[in-house]
C-alpha cells in the first residue's frame, strides 16, 4: 500500500523503513531515495497556533493521491513511491505528510518527490482548521506558494 | 436520489454534512446546489467532485451519484 492516511500520530522514518523493508527487502533495486517530510509549525500568519485539525474526504483522498503516484511513475522512471498524511487532532512538531520516491538515479527521485508534494497541496482533498493561542479557531484558507 | 455532501468551511458555514434531493432530467451539480440551497449562491471558489472525482458546477449529474462541494484543499 503506498498510500497511508493516519489517524494518530507517527514516526515517519520508521513508516519510511517499514515501508522500504517491505517493497524492497534487501534489494539493491534502488540508487536514489527522496523524501520530503511536512511537520506541523507553532505559528502561522504571525499568529501562535497551539493545535489543529485536519479534515479529509475519506475514499477521495486516498483516490486522489493513488492518482498522484500514478501521474509521477507515469513521468519520471521511478520504482515506487509512498505518500503518509495525517488527519484528526494534530498538535506542533507532528508530521502531517511525507511523500517519497525511489529510483535508480536521484534526478527521478528528486523530481517525483516534488511533484507528489505541491500536486497533494493543490488537489488533495484535506483541509486545516488552526486553533491559535487565545483558543479561537479559523480555517486555513489557501497553501503557501512554496 | 441524489447524495449531497459538504465539507470544512463550507459544512460549518451551511450548518449541515449532507442533503438528499430527488434527481431529475438534465441535472447539473449547480442544479444540486441551487435545490438543496434555495436562495444561497455557491461560494466563487468553490470545488465540485462527482462520484470523488474533480467536476465542475455544469457538470451533468443523475440517479445514486455523490456530489460534494468543498472549499479550497489546504493538506500537506
Amino acid at each position: 500500500m503506498s498510500v497511508l492516511i493516519k489517524s494518530a500520530a507517527y514516526d515517519p522514518w520508521q513508516v519510511l523503513a517499514d515501508f522500504q523493508q517491505q517493497r524492497f527487502g534487501a534489494s539493491a533495486a534502488y540508487g536514489a531515495t527522496a523524501v520530503f517530510t511536512g511537520t506541523m509549525r507553532d505559528f502561522n500568519e504571525g499568529d501562535t497556533v497551539k493545535a489543529m485539525t485536519l479534515e479529509h474526504y475519506p475514499g477521495m483522498t486516498e483516490s486522489q493521491l493513488e492518482q498522484l503516484i500514478d501521474s509521477a511513475k507515469s513521468r519520471w522512471d521511478v520504482i515506487d513511491c509512498l505518500i503518509v498524511h495525517r488527519v484528526g487532532a494534530i498538535n506542533p512538531a507532528e508530521t502531517i505528510v511525507v511523500t517519497a520516491a525511489w529510483s535508480a538515479h536521484r534526478s527521478a527521485a528528486f523530481e517525483a518527490c516534488r511533484f507528489l508534494i505541491e500536486e497533494l497541496k493543490h488537489n488533495a482533498p484535506f483541509w486545516k482548521k488552526e486553533t491559535l493561542g487565545d483558543d479561537s479557531e479559523r480555517w486555513v484558507s489557501e497553501n503557501t506558494p512554496g | 436520489m441524489i447524495t449531497i455532501r459538504y465539507f470544512a468551511s463550507l459544512r460549518e458555514q451551511l450548518g449541515k454534512e449532507q442533503d438528499q434531493i430527488d434527481s431529475a432530467d438534465n441535472m447539473t451539480a449547480l442544479d444540486a446546489w441551487n435545490r438543496a440551497n434555495t436562495g444561497t449562491k455557491p461560494p466563487d471558489n468553490i470545488l465540485v467532485a462527482i462520484n470523488q472525482s474533480y467536476a465542475r458546477l455544469d457538470s451533468p449529474i443523475g440517479s445514486g451519484d455523490e456530489v460534494a462541494f468543498f472549499p479550497p484543499v489546504t493538506g500537506g
